[in-house]
């Protein structure tokens, strides 16, 4: 795969006009975000630079152990991510405790059913697979899980007259939490329902991009691409599934009462 | 005449330990200014806060028995009700068995295809009562069931609940009017700043 076209530092400086463009934009309308925009840029180029060198001696060493490591360091920023999205966190470290749980049940299940059937690497922990793959299923994955989370604390603060008129009329607190938990989940599948139906159409993904910019063939890049679709949709559901599983125990006790005196205290 | 509902010690945040029994087909008023801890004491009757306590049922004590279960037999009407569905007859079983009752608080057969969102305080305050009634508790804390209605409604709900205690139904009734203090009730409890007493009926 030499056929293509490597960048230079001069090409990325150049691209970064737009970012400047927008700056300027925000300066003269005073959006106040040129700041936030400036900061935004540099860590994209710091965080990733950091893992071009990080993947390149990864994939070098080719160690299960150390491919555990990054692993796990993704799928702790992942949860801390969730965590800090947040309106309503539970109390303590609950919020991002459940956030990464999910995040690594969802993710890590995916991943290494994909590593070991359809790609089967050699060692099936290839860093030079597993990594990226992860990390483009925990980047989606990450996104729904916090959206179920989020549909459940907020659902339930909101709901909590119609949630505890079932519970004092008798119903278990699986009957009584059913429509904010169907709720929270739909919210929380509804990202990648709508990005597979627009996959090819209206977007085609950055993964598939890459690979073909790369040289691949596009009826490859795109089999590759609905691989991943169906791992993130994959990876999505059973993280969310667990995320609103675990809220709502969290949220109920064993007397079947709504415990909303364990979510943080309202910042707002 | 055996003691149904009886409450030895039971306490909670906002609440100090309360202890009273209950006899079968008897009402209790409950009464005390607002915020003085009367919903406290119901909700925590019926397990919907933490709290502890002996409170037991018929001489079966409450943590023998599953909360669901318990809370159908001692089902507590707040206040405000809560409504889960959209329109009225979706939070019933089985609405025709509702209808009678309905029609006896003046709400209409065709009440079950109203939206929630248009009913009246009143409205609401009744079909929750109905919806109460129909799961057959023993126990029934009332929590002000009266405080949106009309004078005319209010009678047919006295008359209503009055029935079912004559039937054996015990009953908590939070109430600001002694008037119906005198009407429904036959004994009393004060709540004050979250001590419950038995107060002489006035």
């Amino acid at each position: 795969m030499t056929n293509y076209v490597a960048l230079s530092y001069l090409d990325l400086a150049l691209a970064s006009v737009f970012v400047l463009i927008n700056a300027a934009i925000s300066v003269a309308l005073e959006l106040g975000i040129h700041r936030r925009m400036f900061i935004a840029a540099v860590r994209t180029v710091v965080q990733l630079s950091l893992m071009g060198l990080l993947l390149t001696a990864l994939f070098s060493a080719v160690s299960l152990l150390w491919t555990a490591v990054a692993a796990s360091v993704m799928v702790v920023f992942a949860g801390r991510e969730i965590a800090v999205r947040q309106e309503r966190p539970l109390g303590g470290l609950w919020s991002y405790g459940i956030g990464t749980g999910c995040m690594m049940t969802g993710s890590l299940l995916v991943t290494v059913f994909a590593l070991t059937t359809a790609l089967r690497p050699n060692p099936w922990y290839d860093p030079k697979y597993a990594i990226p793959l992860l990390g483009m299923i925990l980047g989606n994955a990450m996104t729904g899980i916090a959206l179920g989370l989020q549909g459940m604390t907020t659902g339930l603060v909101a709901q909590r007259a119609a949630v505890e008129a079932q519970l004092m009329l008798g119903a278990n607190r699986r009957t009584a939490m059913g429509p904010v938990i169907r709720l929270a989940l739909r919210n929380a599948l509804m990202p990648i329902i709508n990005s597979m139906s627009v996959a090819g159409i209206v977007s085609l993904p950055g993964m598939m991009t890459g690979q073909i910019l790369g040289g691949v063939a596009p009826a490859d890049a795109v089999k590759y691409q609905i691989l991943i679709m169906f791992l993130i949709a994959g990876g999505t559901g059973i993280g969310a599934m667990t995320a609103v599983i675990a809220v709502s125990n969290r949220l109920t006790d064993s007397r079947h009462r709504l415990r909303l005196d364990r979510l943080a205290p309202n910042r707002g | 005449m055996a003691a149904m509902l009886e409450i030895v010690g039971l306490h909670r945040v906002g609440l100090e330990p309360a202890s009273f029994t209950l006899d079968r087909g008897s009402c209790m008023a409950v009464r005390g200014p607002s915020g003085a801890g009367k919903s406290l004491l119901l909700r925590a009757i019926a397990d919907l806060d933490p709290n502890e306590g002996h409170v037991a049922l018929d001489g079966r004590q409450r943590s023998d028995i599953p909360a669901p279960d318990w809370r159908r037999q001692v089902l507590y009407l707040p206040a405000q009700s809560g409504w889960w569905a959209d329109t009225v007859g979706d939070h019933f079983s089985d609405w025709r068995a509702a209808v009678p009752l309905l029609n006896e608080l003046g709400l209409p057969d065709e009440s079950g295809a109203w939206p929630i969102a248009r009913c009246s305080t009143g409205e609401l305050a009744r079909l929750a009562l109905v919806r109460a009634l129909m799961r057959e508790p023993k126990v029934l804390l009332l929590d002000e069931p009266t405080a949106a209605l009309d004078a005319a409604t209010v009678k047919a709900v006295e008359a209503l609940l009055r029935g079912r205690i004559k039937a054996g139904v015990s009953a908590l009734w939070v109430t600001h009017d002694s008037l119906q203090v005198a009407r429904v009730a036959d004994r009393s409890l004060t709540v004050e700043a979250g001590v419950v007493r038995e107060s002489p009926k006035s």
